[in-house]
């Protein structure tokens, strides 16, 4: 159905948050002059709800919400690939990178899988300060629900060495494990100052 | 030539071949790589996406440990994903005293970004390394046709990684064309293969794989040639299921070996399919090597066998219809995983993400 | 102690909107030496002017200050209002507070305190200005013109025709330019050749016109009316007084190059003519490739030519001319985009060609008779994709201006295709349509009728794959990835400024912009002429533009060249630099800095602490001098000052800024 688009709507939060998303990724929206360039060479973008131009567009009409709420920046895989030809030299990549982030901070999740597998992986690092692919496959299918995928890879994967009893970990696991905290701590810290008011702009 | 080396979290486990062929090429050119102290994941893009500062402080507190414990060595990694985190650590590191000290507050120890970090593929491309490569090579590749595939990590952004050329790369073409295979043109060398999303989300992560396979089959490649262990894994692991999925569409299966370029340099310099990791690939991957290092069929180079493919993996198995690429040898008769492996691995193997995520899943 | 009178101006609301008129004039006339002050609705109008001259009667004024808009824009305007009275027309000072004061701010305070001090400012330096006095130059009535393309040819027929001599130079063996190598011209579709060959044939011979092909400006001195030009007619080989043009050498020649003309996709022999129409209609050896002259092997043209005009001992002649004006006519380039665009192969693939090269495919005479075929294996493409703004409005590969011409020659083309490929598909990827001219829009409007698909969008890829070019792209206005599997790309590509500009315009004192096209005086009131007195611009040099507009500065330049040649002799500047001779110690820093060359060294003798001393001083040339002051800051031991700019003025405004 296509709905119509109040754009006077947009409050002066949308546009603060607007704003900060700019801020972040370092770009300005008003550079980007829609000729599709990005998402003519996406890989991923038979996947998305929006081709990044028209997140791009969203954010440009202030319409934050919706922005926050599409798919594309879950699905993005980072290739760079559109930042790398835009002509305006607009990061793309990295507007996604931020809409992503807030939309996390906001406790949206989009993409589930995609979330998850993220959050599996950096809880890997916390805990052993290198990444055993095999917990990262094994407990993303767990707390996925998708038990049964890549498992046959797994014996495979043995034979060849590739995994083994033995999991990889740091020396320092202290270290790594207070590093990735204060990280997590400080995005924490952005999303309730959000809440509580505008988008802030990260650091 | 000595490096501060930077293995990377695959370098002992799926990019296990990177690291046996890397170490006999290096072995064999003199290169020296001394693995920096206590180093940590790099974050890749699962850092990215969840917090700037994540994404910075992993690969930079890397680095300042190699900077404390090997001053004056630059960096070498074989991963292209961890090329692109610790470049980007230290390009923003560069960018000025305040991005430097943002960073030095999050990991709580200096870190200057004097020393300058290079892939592999950089370091082995390097015009005196690579004569000395060409001086350690015995039988060459015979005109194997390989589709060399860079992908992103290396590439882009082209201001931070400083690589070349990120449309057209050379490098890789040119070891391979050094080592007597025929570089061939292709359209998809710096596409990306979806690496980061093939676990989270497959279904629409194979299509990536798909098109460039499909492209370097067009253009007539035998082999592609990689330089991330992240994208060879993608891609050896899923063209079995791929072809799978083509076939029941009706489409023809592709037929193409993915190998490192350091275990195709170190075939051409006459190492065997062991040495090198070869063997462990899951699209067969070493008859068509051991084609390529001979001078006639009939006399294989390569003297000890490896592990035969999967049943599952191996196209005879799927004999509909004919292989894409051009003519190799009928792909070896499914077997069972020989007696390289320990009987009790793979059993073990598959208990050991079970018992871990199982005490994960209790810690939180 | 002098008497000023300090007169400001509302300019409607455009100043007194921000600016607190009646306080700056209440300010005003507390300053030193202030007479009067009063304001004025438009002081630049006719009783505005009156009031003024008035004031000066009645207050016995000897200097004014005003107050209104730029000097740029009205300073000559109350100039000449003060040839009309006692004052001389140097003793003004004009306090910009409109551009640089009411246009700029929003707060009426921060206006009105910003335009007291700039009318302080412009009070403390009018105390110190003295009265200025132009001298005459006398004007050589010959003109020359810098490139042979429709722009340069236009010009100097122009020229020629009010009755003037012009020397015309081409860098290339024949007048033409880019625009005899165009198939049909936009919008009428009327062909090039056809209307182009004419003018050259008319410039070939005209009376009033010397054409020298092969040729370039080595040197240029001198000044308006007066510059001395040393040019370099590089070696024909070919003695044209001799040769009769019948063509034999260049039948039997056995080399064969790539040709420019035909942009590569044809060949010429090493002995040519570029195309069969040239002008001059003979032929000159290209010294890089003939045998002859490279290894000392053939001559067939020599023992063949039956008038023998071959001379492989030809060389370089250098000749040196005074001219009273120069138009510059040096046209533009196409962007390198293999260099550019790897993704869209880089040059990699031959059926990926510029727009220019499509010119000479579909044109009759070119290198397929005007049949369109693909360069790898000449057969017809079936479908063709036209992608524009390659170069143009990419700031990070390319530039950030859009060329001009390319959205009507990129219709040109998919008219021109569908018209000789009836069967054929073509699909345009345009970010915009921009057609601003007569006919233009509707010509656009007709290509889509022919069948031409416009696809909203920028093309991300081009790559081949199974004989095919698969443009990658995306219809912005659906937002969906959209691929073309295309026989044939054609890239509108980007209009850059010619190699010769930046060397040239050094030599010129012509200056560039940020994109390195030659700079106009004034980009809407002096379009064609230069900050540089007697030099002009026609056509591309100044920035991209089609033909129309071309053809039409070119004539505007001409014009401007006989309006100066209609008079005898030229007033100069009156704010031009001079040298002190007691303080200059010949250290030359003004030399190297001057733009114009209007400063030499010379040697002087004179009494310096009661003894005669013989050493070197700077000596300007008031005919070069634009005062442009760049020397008066150079100069360390502080010798040089500009008339109307000197150090003390300067200083003193700083002084009442400050102190006051």
């Amino acid at each position: 159905m296509v709905q119509i688009l109040d754009l006077s709507a947009a409050t002066q939060a949308d546009l603060g948050s607007v704003a900060a998303i700019a801020k972040s990724a370092g770009v300005d929206f008003d550079d980007c002059y829609q000729c599709g360039k990005c998402s003519a060479g996406c890989p991923m973008a038979h996947e998305m709800d929006f081709l990044p131009r028209q997140v791009i567009r969203l954010l440009q009409l202030g319409q934050y919400q919706e922005a926050l709420g599409a798919h594309t920046p879950w699905v993005c895989a980072n290739c760079m690939v559109c930042s790398a030809r835009c002509p305006q030299g607009v990061d793309i990549a990295a507007i996604m990178l931020s809409l992503r982030r807030a939309a996390k901070r906001a406790g949206l999740r989009p993409e589930k899988e995609t979330d998850i597998f993220d959050d599996i992986f950096v809880g890997n690092i916390r805990r052993f300060g290198k990444s055993n692919e095999a917990v990262l496959a094994g407990m993303f299918n767990l707390k996925s629900g998708h038990l049964m995928q890549d498992v046959l890879n797994a014996p495979k994967m043995a034979v060849r060495g590739m995994i083994g009893p033995k999991l990889h970990s740091v020396h320092d696991k202290d270290a790594v494990r207070q590093l990735v905290d204060k990280c997590l701590a400080a995005e924490k810290a952005k999303g309730q100052a959000a809440q509580s008011g505008g988008e802030v702009s990260p650091s | 030539m000595k490096y501060a080396y930077f293995p990377g979290c695959s370098a002992n486990s799926t990019g296990i071949s990177f690291t046996l062929s890397a170490d006999y090429v290096g072995g064999r050119i003199g290169l020296e790589l001394e693995e920096i102290p206590d180093w940590c994941c790099c974050g890749t893009s699962a850092a990215l996406v969840t917090s700037a500062d994540l994404s910075l402080a992993l690969p930079a507190r890397s680095l300042a440990l190699a900077e404390q414990h090997l001053p004056g060595l630059d960096v070498a990694t074989p991963c292209a994903g961890c090329f692109a985190s610790l470049k980007g650590a230290q390009h923003y590191v560069r960018r000025g005293t305040e991005q430097r000290a943002h960073v030095e507050q999050l990991i709580e120890m200096p870190y200057a970004a004097t020393a300058e970090v290079y892939s592999f593929l950089e370091v082995m491309a390097q015009p005196e390394v690579s004569e000395q490569i060409a001086s350690q090579l015995t039988t060459g590749l015979n005109g194997l046709k390989v589709a060399s595939y860079y992908g992103c990590a290396l590439v882009r952004p082209a201001d931070v990684t400083q690589f070349e050329d990120p449309e057209n790369p050379q490098s890789m073409d040119r070891l391979m064309e050094l080592a007597g295979a025929e570089a061939i043109s292709w359209a998809y060398k710096t596409e990306c293969c979806g690496a980061s999303h093939q676990i989270s989300e497959p279904k629409g992560a194979r299509l990536l794989v798909e098109r460039i396979f499909a492209d370097a089959a067009a253009n007539g490649a035998e082999a592609i040639a990689c330089a991330c262990p992240l994208c060879l894994l993608n891609l050896d692991l899923r063209e079995a299921e791929i072809n799978a999925t083509r076939q029941a569409r009706g489409e023809q299966p592709f037929d193409i070996p993915i190998y490192y370029f350091t275990e195709l340099l170190g075939a051409a310099m006459g190492g065997s399919a062991k040495q090198l990791g070869i063997d462990r690939h899951f699209w067969p991957a070493e008859a068509l090597v051991q084609r390529a290092v001979s001078p006639s069929p009939a006399e294989p180079v390569l003297d000890d066998a490896g592990l035969k493919p999967d049943s599952a993996d191996a196209p005879a198995a799927a004999p509909t219809a004919a292989p894409m690429a051009a003519p190799m040898a009928t792909p070896e008769q499914p077997a069972e995983p020989a007696a390289e492996a320990p009987a009790a691995a793979p059993a073990e193997a598959a208990a050991t993400p079970a018992t871990a995520v199982a005490k994960e899943v209790a810690d939180e | 102690m002098s008497r000023i009178g300090v007169f400001i101006c509302h300019c409607g609301s455009n100043i007194a909107g921000t600016v607190d008129v009646a306080r700056v004039v209440e300010a005003a006339r507390s300053f030193p030496n202030v007479v009067v002050a009063d304001d004025n609705k438009y002081t630049c109008s006719d009783p505005g002017q009156q009031s003024i001259k008035e004031a000066i009667v009645e207050y016995n004024l000897d200097r004014i200050v005003i107050a209104s808009c730029s000097p740029r824009m009205h300073e000559l305007t109350f100039r000449k209002m003060l040839k009309d009275t006692s004052i001389n027309p140097y003793m003004l000072e004009i306090a910009n507070i409109r551009e640089q004061c009411s246009w700029v701010h929003k707060d009426i305070e921060a206006g009105t305190v910003k335009a007291i001090d700039l009318v302080k400012m412009a009070t403390a330096k009018v105390d110190k200005d003295t009265p200025l006095f132009t001298t005459t130059i006398p004007i050589n009535k010959r003109a020359l013109v810098i490139g042979g393309g429709i722009a340069g040819m236009q010009a100097a027929l122009d020229i020629a025709d009010a009755g003037y001599p012009v020397t015309i130079v081409e860098a290339e063996p024949s007048l033409g330019g880019k625009m005899v190598m165009l198939d049909k011209t936009f919008p009428t579709m009327d062909c090039s050749a056809c209307i182009c060959t004419p003018k050259m044939a008319d410039v070939g011979s005209h009376p009033n016109i010397t054409v020298k092909t092969l040729s370039e400006v080595e040197q240029v001195s001198g000044y308006v009316g007066n510059f001395e030009v040393t040019i370099r007619e590089k070696a024909k080989y070919v003695d044209y007084a001799t040769c009769t043009g019948c063509g034999l050498c260049e039948t039997k020649c056995p080399t064969k190059v790539a040709s420019e003309f035909d942009q590569g996709l044809g060949q010429r022999k090493a002995i040519y003519k570029p195309f069969a129409q040239a002008v001059p209609s003979k032929p000159t050896i290209d010294a890089a490739h003939c045998r002859k002259l490279t290894s000392d092997k053939c001559g067939v043209c020599e023992k063949l030519c039956p008038t023998k005009a071959i001379n492989f001992a030809d060389e370089d002649k250098l000749t040196t001319e005074t001219y009273g004006a120069i138009v510059v006519a040096i046209g533009y380039k196409l962007i390198d985009w293999g260099a550019l665009y790897g993704e869209y192969g880089g040059g990699r693939y031959s059926d990926v060609i510029s727009g220019l090269q499509f010119e000479r495919l579909v044109n009759a005479s070119g290198p397929t008779e005007g049949h369109i075929t693909r360069p790898s294996d000449g057969t017809e493409p079936k479908t063709v994709a036209i992608i524009k703004c390659v170069g143009s409005r990419d700031p990070e590969k390319g530039r950030s201006y859009c060329s001009r011409a390319c959205c009507m020659y990129g219709a040109k083309h998919a008219h021109q295709y569908l018209d000789k490929v009836p069967d054929g598909r073509c699909y345009v990827f345009y970010m915009d349509v921009r057609t601003p001219g007569k006919g233009y829009d509707e010509f656009y409007m007709n290509t889509q009728h022919d069948g031409a698909v416009y696809l909203r969008g920028r093309v991300s890829k081009i790559f081949e794959q199974g004989g095919k070019l698969i443009c990658k792209g995306e219809d912005t206005l659906i937002g969906k990835q959209v691929e073309v599997a295309a026989d044939m790309v054609v890239l509108e590509t980007a209009m850059v400024p010619a190699d010769a500009a930046d060397r040239l315009g050094s030599m010129l004192g012509v200056t560039r912009d940020k994109d390195l096209w030659l700079s106009e005086a004034h980009p809407k009131l002096r379009p064609v002429e230069t900050n540089s007195g007697g030099i002009y611009l026609a056509g591309t040099c100044q920035g991209p533009k089609d033909i129309p507009d071309s053809v039409a500065q070119a004539s505007a330049a001409a014009m401007k060249v006989a309006i100066l040649f209609s008079k005898d002799e030229l007033e100069s500047n009156a704010m031009i630099a001079g040298s002190d001779a007691s303080l200059c110690n010949g250290c030359g820093a003004c030399v190297n800095i001057c733009p114009y060359s209007a400063i030499t060294l010379e040697e002087v003798t004179r009494r310096e602490n009661s003894r005669m001393v013989t050493r070197q001083v700077s000596r300007v040339n008031p005919g070069l001098c634009q005062g442009c002051g760049a020397c008066t800051v150079a100069c360390k031991p502080g010798a040089m000052d500009l008339k109307g700019f000197s150090d003390e003025q300067i200083m003193k405004e700083v002084e009442a800024l400050c102190q006051w």
